[in-house]
């Protein structure tokens, strides 16, 4: 492989963790209070606004349920509003985002619901007000859930980041389409595979790794 | 002592009477006519958990509330500390209508209210010191006061050692202690037990039940024991209520109870504890009707301080009948004998009669169970 074909990749790699991490990030700073209130929000729940709950949930279906490719294409004119284009990798972080978010929502409310209810109940027993339940009790005791429900939203991401390619954004599965695909390189085709695997098994492993870390509930020294 | 003293002993108490103040500040925590009502849901109809009950619980004492599951004792214990509300009624704890609290009000009463609880409930994401530390935390102490309270309560409970291990590191016995120094971190007044000895084996269940007492003793804590455990009430506790349906049955000091049980649930659970049934070897030879050459079987119901301890020797001796002891099971409970013996009486039934007649006037509860061969 000739070394113009390796920049390539190199760049299409840096275009592709840009793309995810920023997408992540912002997905995971809206989609984690999303969460977190679809966790608590039902008849009875801690900040109990059935009505509320429900619409969200109907929105993040609504969201979850739509292809991704498809979403690419009809927020185009949002794409742009907020981007200012709608081509490149820093255009196709909207629709990243939009797609991470209620992904990211329904599962940190899966994982705040494994938490204990009787957690909840012994916090207000002792006077905490909810938000202190949040973050004293909700939040640590879901960490280990958390973390791993994270690497879920960012292997998801290298996935949905190389369809982008198909609104100019970049990345390495634009790469893989482009030169693999319609210029008959297969030997660039499989680079680009070994590079998305090498990626997803990276950022897998660390994730189990740190969910590990902070999961105190199994640890024995 | 010398006489003097004796006599200033003797002299009316002239300090303000600060101890035999008025009687709101004798009771920690009284039930105003409370009912329960939940609501219908979905299918399930709706349910009277409580229904308009009073009771006073006094200060510094152990009270036991005991019921089967399902008598409303979960529902009276979050009233007591206002994680419910009443449907009706009033819930007054330490002179405040806890019932009438909510937000940052009902948050500052709940600190002077500890709870602790069957599983536990420690968050597994922090070590032993820093579960005691959460109420501290929720309360707004500076980290140095933490540090030092919780060093303190680590003592008192008696797990020192254990200040830096999780939960899943620690045994039943030491999650609950972690569980009462976190109930007690805020100083309450009141602690409530919600089974917490329910899912311990005995002997941890005596230490925690011992610790509890001590700290009834040493702190003046008022403890509610929520339980369905008689044995629980009788080691622990000095006053008991009984509850059924969602309502008072009875309720006094735990002696009286034991010794002359009224309601058919109190008696219930007592026969848990001093053992009414008989052997199934026995319970399965049991016939209605007499057998010749066979004895009748009769069971006596001790209770109260003079116990049937010597009557069946007695009995034995008196009426010159070979009485044969079939089963028996006596215990001491504050102070006063409880349990039953059952007897075998040989002989048909004139000395049958002879027996229950002198029994009846020993003045012990005579029940003939039947015959065997």
């Amino acid at each position: 492989m000739s070394p113009e074909l390796i920049n390539l990749i190199i760049q299409a790699t840096g275009e592709s963790l840009f793309m995810v991490s920023v997408a992540a990030l912002i997905a995971t700073l809206l989609g984690l209070p999303i969460g977190i209130f679809l966790a608590t929000s039902r008849k009875g729940e801690l900040f109990a606004a059935p009505a509320v709950n429900g619409i969200l949930g109907v929105v993040v279906n609504a969201t979850r349920s739509t292809p991704f490719i498809i979403l690419v294409v009809a927020i185009i004119p949002f794409t742009r509003l907020i981007a200012g284009t709608s081509i490149g990798s820093g255009a196709a972080i909207v629709p990243l985002t939009i797609a991470a978010t209620p992904f990211i929502a329904r599962l940190v409310e899966g994982a705040i619901r494994e938490v204990d209810g009787g957690l909840i109940e012994t916090a207000s027993s002792f006077g905490a007000s909810p938000l202190q339940i949040v973050f004293k009790v909700l939040i640590p005791e879901a960490l280990p859930g958390l973390v791993l429900a994270l690497t879920l939203a960012v292997v998801s991401l290298l996935g949905y980041s190389a369809m982008v390619g198909a609104v100019g954004g970049g990345g390495l599965g634009d790469l893989g389409i482009r030169y693999g695909y319609q210029r008959f390189m297969p030997e660039m085709m499989l680079a680009v595979v070994v590079v998305l695997i090498a990626l997803v098994q990276t950022v897998q492993t660390a994730g189990d790794y740190l969910a590990r870390r902070v999961n105190r509930r199994l640890r024995h020294r | 002592m010398n006489v003097h003293q004796s006599l200033s002993a003797a002299q009316p108490v002239e300090t303000p009477p600060i101890a035999s103040a008025p009687s709101a500040s004798d009771t920690m925590v009284r039930f105003e006519s409370v009912s329960k009502i939940y609501p219908a849901y979905r299918d399930k109809p709706s349910v009277q958990a409580l229904a308009g009950i009073d009771f006073a619980i006094p200060r510094g004492s152990i009270t036991g509330v005991i019921g089967r599951s399902g008598a409303g004792k979960s529902s009276l214990v979050r009233l007591i500390n206002g994680l419910e509300k009443p449907s009706s009624g009033r819930v007054v704890v330490d002179g405040r209508d806890i019932s009438a609290l909510s937000g940052r009000g009902l948050r500052l009463a709940q600190r002077s209210i500890g709870m602790i609880f069957q599983h536990f409930n420690l968050l597994s994401s922090r070590t032993a010191a820093d579960n005691i530390a959460l109420p501290l935390e929720i309360a707004g102490w500076s980290k140095a006061d933490i540090a030092v309270r919780v060093k303190e309560l680590l003592a008192l409970v008696g797990i020192a050692d254990k200040y830096d291990r999780y939960p899943s590191e620690l045994s039943g016995g030491q999650k609950q202690r972690i569980g009462i120094a976190r109930a007690l971190a805020t100083r309450p007044n009141v602690l409530l037990s919600d089974e917490a000895t329910s899912a311990l084996d005995p002997q941890t269940t005596r230490a925690i039940l011992d610790l509890l007492a001590n700290i009834n003793r040493e702190l003046g804590v008022t403890i509610v024991l929520i339980t369905h455990e008689m044995s629980v009430v009788r080691q622990l506790a000095k006053e008991v209520v009984v509850i059924d349906a969602g309502d008072i049955v009875e309720r006094g000091h735990v002696a009286d109870i034991f010794t002359h049980p009224k309601h058919p649930v109190t008696q219930t659970f007592l026969s848990e504890v001093v053992g009414d049934s008989i052997p199934v070897s026995l319970s399965s030879r049991l016939v209605a009707q007499p057998i010749a050459g066979g004895q009748a079987v009769i069971r006596l119901q001790v209770r109260g301080s003079d116990a049937g301890d010597t009557v069946v020797a007695r009995l034995a001796r008196e009426l010159s009948i070979d009485v044969a002891l079939l089963s028996a099971r006596i215990d001491e409970i504050g102070g006063q004998h409880v349990g039953s013996l059952t007897i075998g009486i040989p002989g048909g039934d004139v000395a049958v009669k002879r027996a229950v007649t002198y029994l009846s006037q020993h003045n012990l509860a005579v029940e003939r169970l039947g015959y065997v061969a």
